[in-house]
């Protein structure tokens, strides 16, 4: 702890720190990346629809069968005729799904698999939809995802401004799309438990950009007053002084939801614990990246656009460069061209911090290491 | 946000007021949960165990617009009426979204026999009667039960009956035809009836509408196009059996119907029927048969899914295209008779889109198991929180605490009093919402932390650093506030009941934070223990690196930073 207590202190004081807004091109790329992977899986693989999305049905039987799965299979195709995926869950149940059986076909096949598997009808699970259940919900899920986005880039629009609300919408929709790639790509079932997880996403990799960017408009409320620091180089000091909170916060909500997928997947076996708590981990995991290495850079990147904050980044090298000018001959101190993301960097910022802009020239960012 | 300078003068001033409140809410809304006997909160159908099924109304084609609220709610009233039928206690129909019925159906009920009766379209006919009987009495008594009489709405009062074959001969055959169907299952010991109406004679002889298993089957799955018979309350509330004619005229011949209050004469409420140009034919027929009969075969019933939910006896024939039915109806008798007719006029049918039946031992597991869940989830957010904030974790603690009790009071209160019933995503929404709510700690105590860091001392640094905080805070929550909103709004089912917990808590939250957590800080912060930075407090500031006072003659030259701090 006392490790991770003292890392938050030093980069609160900025004694260190990484350098998100110069590096962004690296992480945009890695994000391009990222989700032309999760395109190309979408596109090529396709995701593993579950029951709930072509119709059919799923009976799980009581815990401790003997049957064994091949049994099972077979007792099932010749109930019903069609497709059929039998799975020994963890507790010794049987989960025997039956792709496109109409609902009301399903009893008869119920009372026949009961009597095959020797177990009372009234002891099996029953999960009974018509084809275009799943569709529904997943449809009622784009309009809630459309509804959702356009209401919530309406409200950061007003409470900080419409670049933050654009990029905390691309952030979304990048998080999205990785938890759908990564579906794509592993070929975990949607279910409309998955569904749900994915829509909480929404929530939670918002409310998670939504805290950087207001440490972000704090600190950039009275920028174009001083000439030290350009828009970028307070975006990435806020970044690193949040990132603490960013890492707990991820900490905090990662833990529950592998309570879940540890109850979930580990003790039931499958079902909608599993299925939410999947899609959860996922995108949670790519909110945290998302509002850390995409969204603030990207501000950073659309504020840089505008006049002022161009006319402020001049002011500031200008300054920089004057002042770099003065102290040239007193200290002469060598910097590395590397951005200062190593933790050895600490050595206390006194004076010479700001020379070092100097020899980085146009570099976008200062060494963010001396900070102060 | 308004309450903002409000807020945080009363709670940087009179922390113990704001304590006190949400112990009293506390106190109030657990001993409101005792009161009412709901102590825990009402679990669904995953949890419980029973049958769920969603069903999505179905316009006819050309008649989108029938999906509106008044259609459903008379939809989910017929329904309501035919679960219950069956003698299910507790089974609950709604609707949900814009097109979504759903029914829930607790564990040991036939799931089978009542999602027949919910997936079935209803079926409303006016049928001829021909013969009726109050139930377990000899047959040899017919009652004269008509105590519904219909008339001509227009007129209200009896007319001289208009001749019934004025017009062409498509409706003077239907007549014939009609009477020769009518003539053939009639009860009088006619020796020329058939087998399957001799057959009908024995089943309506050996009839008792008073044992519910044979109303539940008698005159179910009978074509239109057969005589049959079928169960009835008459309104003395006694079941009464009758033998039925083929029927003559179907619900969606019915274009319209309500309960009016007759305020002419002495009616009282009535019920009125309005029919299509082609049901006013075929009902002009019918009246004009039934008026020359004599009782009970000048009856006419009105049968919705083969039982008798009105009978009433016909003077004259009733051309107007319109009727009413007056008799000792109460209010809701009217209107319910009305729902029951305006049901069969409705153009919607309604699918199945999922069925889940889930046993009670599945429900019990699952419960447990999304329990468990939460238990070892909180477990690990308190492990965590201990671990990187020491003291601090005790407030943390003691305010997951409150927001559980909170949680937890609130959905055994909500249960009855608006029908939310705590299901698997529900819970699931719950152990998401630990994280949300301890994140709204760890936002308020880093900014403590941070102007500690600063050089400040306890009390200053909570008192600067809780605008900031809960700016942070409201902002948060209102998005995720927003995406609760707007997915309970337009999703169903299951999605919805996830939602609903999120937006819950989210709005604890707040409450929370508010109410307990800021205005424990703020008392705490004068503690010794906390407010000397004791190594275990979590706020020391030597291990949070505090800058000495002295360091800090380098700020002024950054602006920003002291703008920040």
């Amino acid at each position: 702890m006392s490790k991770l207590g003292n890392l938050g202190a030093r980069l609160h004081h900025g004694e260190i720190g990484y350098d998100f807004i110069k590096n962004r091109k690296i992480w945009y790329g890695v994000s391009i990346l990222i989700t032309i992977m999760a395109i190309l899986g979408l596109a090529v693989r396709g995701l593993n629809m579950g029951i709930e999305f072509q119709g059919g049905a799923v009976f799980t039987t009581p815990k401790h069968m003997s049957t064994s799965v091949a049994q099972a299979e077979t007792y099932a195709h010749d109930a019903s005729g069609n497709e059929v995926i039998v799975q020994k869950l963890g507790d010794g149940s049987l989960r025997i799904q039956i792709a496109g059986i109409e609902t009301g076909k399903s009893d008869q096949i119920k009372e026949t698999l009961a009597k095959d598997l020797k177990v009372n009808p009234e002891h099996i699970n029953a999960d009974l939809v018509g084809p275009s259940w799943g569709e529904q919900i997943a449809n009622k899920a784009w309009q809630g995802l459309a509804i959702f986005m356009v209401l919530v880039v309406i409200y950061l629009a007003i409470a900080f401004e419409w670049r933050m609300a654009l990029a905390a919408l691309v952030a979304l929709i990048h998080d999205l799309t990785i938890t759908t790639g990564v579906y794509a790509l592993v070929g975990f079932e949607v279910t409309p438990g998955t569904v749900i997880g994915l829509l909480t996403i929404l929530g939670y990799s918002l409310y998670d950009t939504v805290v950087v960017f207001d440490s972000l408009k704090e600190q950039t409320k009275d920028i174009t007053r001083q000439t030290r620091w350009t828009y970028s180089e307070v975006a990435n000091r806020s970044i690193n002084g949040t990132l603490i909170r960013s890492i707990n916060t991820t900490v905090v909500a990662l833990l529950p939801v592998a309570g879940l997928l540890f109850i979930g997947g580990g003790v039931l076996g499958a079902g909608m614990l599993n299925d939410i708590s999947l899609s959860l981990f996922v995108g949670l995991a790519a909110g945290a990246y998302s509002s850390i290495f995409i969204a603030t850079p990207l501000v950073a990147d659309l504020k840089e656009r505008e006049p002022q904050m161009k006319a402020l980044r001049k002011r500031v090298l200008a300054k920089r460069a004057q002042g770099a000018a003065q102290s040239e001959s007193p200290e002469a101190e060598p910097v590395g061209s590397t951005a200062g993301d190593e933790p050895e960097d600490v050595a206390p910022a006194v004076v010479g911090p700001h020379n070092q802009s100097l020899s980085r020239g146009r570099g976008r960012g200062r060494p963010p290491g001396k900070r102060r | 946000m308004a309450v903002k300078n409000g807020r945080s003068a009363s709670a940087q001033s009179k922390p113990g007021r704001s304590l006190a409140l949400i112990l009293i809410a506390i106190v109030a809304l657990t001993g409101s949960m005792f009161v009412s006997g709901n102590t825990s909160p009402r679990l669904g159908i995953d949890l419980a165990g029973g049958t769920s099924i969603t069903l999505r109304a179905v316009p006819e084609r050309g008649q989108e617009s029938a999906i509106n609220k008044a259609n459903m709610d008379t939809a989910v009233s017929i329904m309501e009426r035919r679960v219950n039928g069956l003698g299910v206690s507790e089974a609950e129909v709604q609707t949900q979204g814009n097109d979504n019925i759903i029914v829930n159906i607790p564990k040991g009920t036939n799931s089978q026999q009542a999602r027949e009766q919910v997936g079935t379209t209803a079926k409303l006919y006016f049928r001829p009667v021909l013969a009726t009987d109050i139930t377990g009495a000899t047959p040899a008594d017919p009652s004269p039960s008509a105590s519904h009489e219909a008339t001509d709405k227009s007129t209200g009062t009896p007319t001289p009956s208009p001749t019934p074959s004025a017009t062409g001969t498509q409706q003077g055959r239907a007549v014939t035809d009609a009477l020769k169907a009518d003539a053939a299952p009639s009860p009088s010991p006619s020796s020329g009836s058939g087998d399957a109406n001799g057959k009908l004679q024995a089943q309506y002889a050996s009839l008792d509408c008073s044992k519910q298993s044979v109303r539940a089957t008698a005159g179910k799955g009978v074509l239109p196009t057969e005589a049959t018979v079928a169960c009835g309350k008459n309104s003395d509330g006694l079941w009464q059996k009758y033998l039925l004619g083929p029927a003559e005229v179907d619900g969606t011949d019915v274009k319209k119907a309500e309960a009016v209050y007759n305020t002419q004469n002495t009616a009282g409420w009535i019920v009125t029927m309005e029919f299509t140009s082609r049901g006013a034919k075929k009902f002009a027929d019918i009246t004009g048969k039934l008026a020359q009969n004599q009782p009970p075969q000048n009856q006419f019933a009105i049968v919705l899914d083969g039982e008798v939910v009105s009978d009433p006896y016909v003077r004259e024939a009733l051309t107007g295209g319109s009727a009413e039915i007056s008799g000792r109806f109460s209010q809701e008798q009217a209107q319910g008779l009305a729902n029951m007719l305006s049901y069969g006029a409705l153009p919607l049918t309604f699918k199945e889109d999922s069925v889940t039946t889930v046993t009670a031992a599945l429900g019990g597991e699952q419960l447990q198991a999304g329990l468990i869940a939460g238990a070892i989830g909180l477990a690990l957010v308190v492990i965590y929180l201990v671990v990187y904030y020491r003291g601090l974790a005790m407030i943390a603690v003691a305010s997951l605490m409150i927001s559980a009790m909170l949680t937890y009071t609130l959905m055994s209160l909500l249960g009855p009093a608006i029908g939310f019933a705590l299901n698997l995503p529900a819970v699931c929404g719950a152990i998401v919402a630990i994280g949300i709510t301890a994140d709204s700690f760890i936002v308020f105590f880093e900014r403590i932390r941070d102007e500690i860091r600063e050089g400040r001392s306890l009390r200053p640094s909570v008192e600067r650093g809780w605008p900031r905080a809960r700016r942070t805070v409201l902002v948060s929550d209102f998005v995720s506030f927003l995406a609760a909103a707007v997915l309970f709004v337009v999703t169903v089912g299951k999605v919805q009941g996830f939602a609903f917990t999120l937006g819950l808590t989210t709005l604890l939250d707040v409450v929370v934070i508010f109410l307990f957590t800021k205005p424990l800080m703020t008392i705490l912060a004068r503690r010794k223990f906390f407010a000397s930075g004791h190594s275990w407090s979590g706020l020391d500031p030597e291990r949070l690196g505090a800058k000495p006072p002295l360091r800090r003659t380098r700020r002024p030259s950054a602006p920003i930073e002291t703008k920040e701090a």
